[in-house]
């Protein structure tokens, strides 16, 4: 077990460093600059910036700096928002985007399993058909939808939920709606296959030969062996929901990490894409090593090498 | 009622499918007598394990009994409640499946698979149960018990699989033990092993075995008597020495003669029974066996035979056997 976590953590650096590489040379080739703006500033003045932030040097240079930096821990200051690290923003940011994404995807376990096994127990009845038919509106209607269409009758025409920021319990609702929808959907239908494949073991009929009701037969036998997939499912989905949707954010004027993601490309803020790439590699490294975990643990047949 | 262990009169279950009705029991009486080993012989389709599933109360859906009384150890199956049947599935009667490979659940100890059963019909405690769970795995050959109560399915071989699977069977003492083909998916050897083992612990234990099989080797050596069965009818049933030496129903006839001999000194050709077995679907009017009987008759097509009892334990359903209706025909062919 030990030899395996140290494994896979050298696999991680290795992987984040090519990561932060990539996303370096990629940055640095899209046309366009962080003192660019429309506004021109002055010759001198953009100069200035330049040689301050370090941008002046040639790119090998540029880039042997931030290595060594980020090795330190620091990963510099913003290039826009004046006066705060990448750091700083991260770690306030973070907090309110993971909540969210965390809350969302509890919800959508806590939906979407139940409703998937209800669906293969019921396979072919009514019940199974108008499960369907949600977990496939589910995935195929876009989260501005969702966002939009749920602001417009709850917030607006019923005044039941407010509608923008995250100060109450309430205001939760709708994000988390929005958020968990298509996860909920899409955890539903793997189950449901998933359940349909299980129920239809062996097993599953020594269960009820030994004389097991229902109900532990399918919680104890059917359950351990059908959560697999989406258990698979989920770990990447928690590194990208914990770090927010740019979408959501954006519409419920949430103070969270998935706006910063998107807008920190379009303002150029090398500094700040460069971390949150790294943040949100990071995360997708860790979680993937935490479902190979689970699933060691879910099914002792599954060897950790 | 006698004190029959297992009475099964007249059962009738058809599975409603989208084609259509599928008898898989067409008018099927047996019986068990306590301790007796009872082998079930018949091709695939012929109706062996929908009759035993159905003394568990565990057809499987669209299948549904739709006639006759199925009697087991003082129950009348027909009108037990799922709770009651809950309560006597896995205590008076357990079952063991053809496959050892996947009828454990692979996420699972052996030692939880087992005294969960122990647990859920009787008032040991769980340290109890997994004392029990140890002396079983030893009742059936198993070394180490201590060590394969700890490991997962998948770290035993097949034959040991199925030894923990006649220990879950075992665990609450049954009256009956189903072994639905329980050597097909075993090499050889592990077969003859684990036939002796289901023997042996009938001795100890004294309970009564249906040995379902499509193998007449495995039951010649184990059982009392033997039913065959053809599209869901028992044709022929009779002690072992009478199915084996005194055949006389022409489908009995066939399989024995497809049986291969060792002992034979010269080397016979196999003969097969010709013909495909029947479509379930479209069964023919008269005898299911008609169609592919050599000596089939005009009577055989248009209605089935009724029994004729052979000896106190002999009897079998065949218009050859039916002397008077025999005679009649042969007049008719004549006149």
């Amino acid at each position: 077990m030990l030899k395996y976590i140290l494994k896979r953590v050298v696999l991680a650096a290795l992987t984040i460093f090519l990561v932060a590489t990539i996303t370096f040379l990629l940055m640095n080739l899209v046309p366009g600059g962080p003192f660019v703006a429309e506004k021109s500033i002055s010759e001198q003045a953009q100069q200035a910036l330049n040689e301050k932030y370090g941008l002046d040097q040639p790119l090998i240079v540029q880039y042997k700096n931030y290595m060594k930096n980020i090795l330190k821990g620091d990963f510099g200051l913003s290039l826009k928002q004046r006066g705060r690290t990448v750091t700083d923003i991260i770690t306030s940011k973070f907090p309110v985007s993971a909540r969210l994404g965390g809350l969302s995807v509890l919800t959508a376990l806590l939906i979407g399993i139940p409703l998937g096994s209800v669906a293969a127990l019921n396979r072919g009845k009514w019940i199974d058909s108008v499960i369907i038919v949600i977990a496939t509106c589910g995935i195929a209607v876009p989260s501005f939808v969702l966002c939009t269409v749920g602001m417009y009758t709850f917030g607006v025409n019923l005044g039941w939920l407010p509608t923008f920021g995250l100060t109450t319990p309430l205001h939760y609702v709708l994000p988390i709606f929005s958020l968990s929808f298509y996860p909920t959907a899409y955890i539903a239908r793997l189950m449901r296959s998933s359940m349909l494949d299980v129920i239809g073991q062996d097993y599953m009929r020594t269960a009820r030969s030994k004389g097991l009701s229902q109900f532990i037969s399918l919680f104890k036998h059917a359950l351990r062996n059908a959560i697999m997939p989406v258990v698979t499912y989920v770990g990447p989905l928690l590194a990208y929901t914990l770090t927010g949707s740019f979408i959501v954010e954006k519409i419920f004027v949430i103070p969270g990490l998935g706006k910063e993601f998107i807008s920190s490309i379009s303002n150029r803020d090398y500094t700040l894409i460069m971390g949150t790439t790294i943040f949100l590699a990071t995360l997708i490294i860790l979680m993937n090593m935490l479902v190979d975990i689970v699933y060691k643990l879910v099914d002792p047949r599954i060897k950790l090498k | 009622m006698n004190d029959n262990l297992v009475d099964i009169r007249n059962a009738r279950l058809s599975f409603f499918t989208p084609a259509g009705e599928v008898k898989a029991l067409n008018d099927v009486s047996l019986f068990v007598r306590e301790g007796e080993v009872l082998g079930i012989v018949g091709e695939s389709g012929s109706g062996k394990s929908v009759t035993a599933y159905s003394l568990m109360g565990l057809t499987a859906h669209p299948g549904r009994l739709i006639g006759g009384d199925l009697h087991f150890n003082g129950h009348h199956i027909n009108i037990m409640t799922e709770r009651e049947l809950r309560k006597m599935r896995g205590n008076e009667v357990s079952i063991i499946f053809q496959d050892p490979m996947t009828s454990l659940n692979p996420v699972y100890t052996i030692g939880n698979q087992i005294t969960e059963v122990i647990l859920l019909h009787t008032d040991k405690t769980k340290k109890e149960a997994y004392e029990r769970a140890r002396e079983l795995l030893q009742l059936v050959g198993i070394n180490e018990p201590e060590r394969r109560l700890k490991q997962y399915p998948h770290e035993l071989s097949g034959g040991m699989r199925q030894r923990v699977m006649i220990a879950i069977a075992l665990a609450c003492e049954p009256k009956l033990l189903i072994a639905d083909e329980p050597t097909t998916a075993l090499d050889v050897t592990i077969q003859a092993q684990i036939l002796e083992l289901m023997m042996d612990l009938k001795k100890k234990l004294g309970m009564a075995i249906i040995l379902i099989t499509h193998d007449l080797g495995v039951v010649a050596g184990t059982c009392d008597r033997i039913a065959v069965m053809y599209a869901g009818k028992v044709v022929e049933c009779g002690s072992t020495d009478e199915i084996f030496y005194s055949p006389s129903h022409e489908y009995t006839k066939g399989l024995l003669q497809s049986v291969p001999n060792i002992y034979e000194k010269e080397r016979k050709k196999l003969v097969p029974i010709e013909g495909a077995p029947v479509d379930m679907l479209n069964p023919p009017a008269g005898c299911p066996f008609a169609p592919r009987c050599h000596s089939c008759m005009k009577i055989c097509l248009k209605q089935m035979p009724g029994y004729t009892n052979l000896s106190d334990t002999h009897y079998s359903a065949c218009w050859l056997l039916d002397k008077a209706k025999f005679e009649k025909e042969g007049e008719a062919r004549n006149g």
